[in-house]
């Protein structure tokens, strides 16, 4: 089991558990719902922003352990950045989980998202973790209310 | 004094059958290959394989232009896997089985060339909620561009079509009834004779996709009496990018081409092209020829096995894998009809199907997850994916044992 260990990390496990901020947000002023279609999963995205800000971020919906651990995650680590600072994270969280696996993984200003390094060695799961970077990214660069994986 | 009477019941030689089974032999991720994605694709048997190669290393050559050795041996290959499909499914002339690419190239013929041309606005077609999409969007299509009507038929929580349903949605509006043979989500088996029956009474006639049902239950498209009938190869053991669409003559000799091109045509002017006979008529270009051929070499492979005995195999696999899986506890399986094949869908309690495939597939068991290509099935359940194991008649006991254990694992990790 030790090759799953690697892509279901603890902290992985955990926040699939107890997704942190896991609701929706009645005050959102930007909503995003991602989709895909491959599997059924399925989320909404809510921001709350402060000018170019994030002041809150949140998230419900449907899927797999790692499309939810990676939500959580990621809204931990959106709050109080500019959307400058997102888009940066976006392209570093994309580039780690479509890294070739035989090289070294980048996690440099990643943080606790470095634990999707794993997803690199199951190609299936990459758009599990990327959802809601999608949705995301839709949100608060082209204000598309819908996305989809496909 | 008489002979006493002795039932007995076939046993099926499975680890023969497995050695004919190259690719069972591959270890996964450090185990043994558990290859239970059946429904999806089956495995191919050495015959197969070696008539695909044969057939490029001695026979190659485009078909019906003969004038050479290789392209009448190409031809003569050809054409004797459509007989052999012809008797596979009891179909009273060969003319009548069109070679397509397979299942849903040979619906959507049916649609384009039968409902384009006959289907109009008040008219009704009619098929099941636990149709695949390739017995939906065709008819969905169709309708939009004819201004006709789809209406579908509900099931019950087992999975089961719902007759009395089936009885009031027939009314002399429908055209069509187009239904599911086997479930490829549930392995329900549809009560097709009578389906048919029903739908030629009230006038309407009646195509039936056999995708799933044809690697596991005879066919005989005469005693059934459908006007249409499509399978596809590789889910009875062929290769890829074939299939047959099965069509009464009188009805395919009413309906324009679906295609043209090559092959199809009898004569071509600018001014005016006629069309070629039946079967040629709707097959269009240069076909997957050593696939078609691959296809014969399936039939002839099933032909030469014991297929009650297999399917009295495959039963007691479904019943054993059954009654371990209710047993794993916030397991729910789905689709419990009391006619199935080989189809094991299930949904346990708090992890999602994807993250049961990637721990499985992990222990060496390749399962299917996800919506199998019918939504409607996913949504009646108020679901948005299953996992699901299918089995065929090269799974063991060992190979049940195995996705269960795994399933244990899951638990483990997951739950």
């Amino acid at each position: 089991m030790s090759d799953l260990r690697e892509l279901y990390q603890e902290v992985i496990l955990d926040h699939n558990r107890r997704p942190r901020n896991f609701r929706k947000l009645e005050c959102a002023d930007r909503t995003c719902e991602g989709f895909n279609p491959l599997c059924g999963d399925r989320l909404t995205l809510f921001l709350d922003m402060d000018g170019d800000r994030i002041k809150d971020v949140t998230f419900e919906g449907t899927g797999c352990a790692i499309s939810r651990a990676s939500a959580s995650l990621m809204t931990d680590a959106l709050k109080g950045k500019t959307i400058a600072e997102v888009n940066a994270l976006f392209e570093r969280f994309h580039k780690l989980v479509t890294s070739d696996p035989e090289t070294p993984p980048d996690t440099s200003g990643l943080g606790k998202l470095a634990v999707f390094a794993g997803v690199r060695e199951h190609p299936s799961r990459i758009k599990c973790a990327t959802l809601s970077w999608h949705t995301l990214k839709a949100a608060v660069t082209t204000g598309e209310t819908k996305v989809s994986t496909e | 004094m008489g002979v006493a009477e002795t039932t007995v019941t076939p046993t099926f030689d499975v680890d023969r059958v497995r050695a004919d089974f190259p690719i069972l032999r591959q270890q996964v991720h450090g185990h043994p290959l558990v290859y239970l994605d059946n429904a999806n694709t089956t495995q191919k048997p050495q015959a197969v394989i070696d008539a695909l190669s044969e057939y490029y290393l001695s026979s190659n050559a485009n078909i019906h232009r003969a004038t050479h050795l290789l392209s009448e041996r190409a031809t003569r290959a050809y054409e004797r896997s459509r007989v052999l499909l012809q008797r596979f499914i009891n179909a009273a002339d060969s003319h009548e089985v069109i070679l397509t690419r397979g299942c849903t190239d040979g619906i959507n013929l049916v649609a384009q060339a039968w409902g384009r041309t006959f289907l109009k606005p008040g008219d009704e077609v009619l098929i099941s909620w636990m149709e695949h999409h390739s017995n939906i969007v065709p008819w969905q299509i169709v309708c939009e561009q004819t201004g006709a009507t789809l209406r579908a038929v509900p099931i019950n929580e087992r999975g089961e079509l719902r007759i009395e349903e089936f009885d009031r949605l027939l009314t002399d509006r429908t055209r069509l009834v187009a239904m599911i043979h086997v479930s490829n989500a549930l392995g329900t088996i549809a009560p097709i004779a009578e389906i048919v029956r029903k739908a030629h009474a009230a006038g309407a006639l009646a195509l039936i996709d056999g995708a799933q049902a044809a690697a596991h239950v005879p066919v005989d498209v005469q005693a059934i009496d459908a006007d249409f009938y499509a399978f596809s190869g590789h889910k009875m053991f062929g290769p890829t990018g074939t299939g047959v669409l099965y069509g009464k003559a009188a009805l395919l000799d009413r309906m324009p081409p679906y295609q043209g091109g090559g092959d199809m045509i009898a004569s071509v002017t600018f001014e005016k092209t006629t069309y070629n006979t039946l079967p040629y008529k709707f097959e269009a270009g240069t076909p997957n020829i050593a696939g078609v051929v691959g296809f014969g070499a399936a039939v002839e492979y099933l032909n030469g096995i014991d297929r009650e005995a297999a399917r009295v195999h495959e039963d007691a696999l479904l019943a054993h894998a059954t009654e371990l899986v209710a047993a794993v506890p916030g397991v729910r399986i789905i689709g419990q009809a009391r006619q199935k094949t080989s189809v094991l869908s299930f949904v346990m309690d708090g992890i999602h199907p994807h993250d049961v495939g990637t721990v499985l597939d992990n222990e060496g068991v390749a399962i299917r997850t996800g919506q199998h290509c019918a939504q409607p099935v996913m949504d009646r359940y108020g679901i948005v994916s299953t996992a699901r194991a299918s089995f065929a008649f090269y799974n063991t006991t060992a190979d049940v044992q195995a996705f269960v254990r795994a399933l244990h694992k899951v638990k483990e990790l997951l739950g």
